[in-house]
């Protein structure tokens, strides 16, 4: 599998190519879409997307840590971390993708 | 927020667009995403986060209620690096 990276670029030319309007408000309106996003997320929301998957916002308590190069004990702070959690659909359409992809490579 | 509750707000701040149109841009948006991670690339939105897809390969699992060896196919799994600039916003803004 040649992997390669998608980027903003990408996306906002599939809105362009899709939807009919132009590059600059599709690049807008794809910002638009995540700022959204990362604003129910700093308000605790989590952000469920049907048929794609779910962010949600997990507290994390304070632990002891250590620094590896020194082995020094370090605490570390509660914190709030983000987790994705894929839908089964796409779940499902990563691997049917790898399945393509290996009997590609096999003939 | 739901996607339809992430439709609405943006159709909200947005007259000028159709609904419809709104709607199309979400779906375009995240059907983008899953098909590029179909094909095993990677997809990086500096700031928001990058998905990705790790494989997990081939191995002899159980069955946990019967203990019974099971032959578990190489898999490929989506996985999501929150971005740092989006890390740091999470935990300023409480």
């Amino acid at each position: 599998m040649s992997e390669q990276t998608v980027t903003r670029a990408q996306l906002s030319d599939a809105v362009y190519q899709e939807v009919g309007l132009s590059r600059n408000e599709s690049a807008d309106l794809l910002e638009l879409v995540l700022n959204e996003m990362v604003a129910a997320l700093t308000r605790g929301e989590s952000v469920k997307i049907s048929s794609f998957g779910s962010f949600s916002i997990r507290s994390k308590g304070t632990r002891v840590g250590r620094n590896p190069k020194t082995g020094e004990e370090v605490p570390i702070l509660p914190r709030k971390v983000l987790v994705f959690r894929a839908s089964q659909l796409l779940k499902s359409k990563i691997n049917d993708g790898l399945a393509k992809a290996a009997r590609q490579q096999k003939s | 927020m739901t996607k339809s509750e992430l439709i609405a707000r943006l159709a909200e701040a947005n007259p000028h667009l159709y609904q419809r149109d709104v709607e199309r841009i979400v779906t375009t948006i995240f059907d983008e995403i899953a098909v590029a991670l179909a094909r095993g690339d990677r997809v990086e939105l500096r700031g928001f986060g990058a998905f990705s897809v790790k494989r997990r390969e081939a191995r002899q699992g159980r069955n946990p209620r019967t203990g019974e060896q099971v032959a578990v196919t190489e898999k490929a799994v989506p996985f999501f690096k929150t971005g740092k600039q989006l890390r740091e916003r999470l935990n300023n803004a409480s």
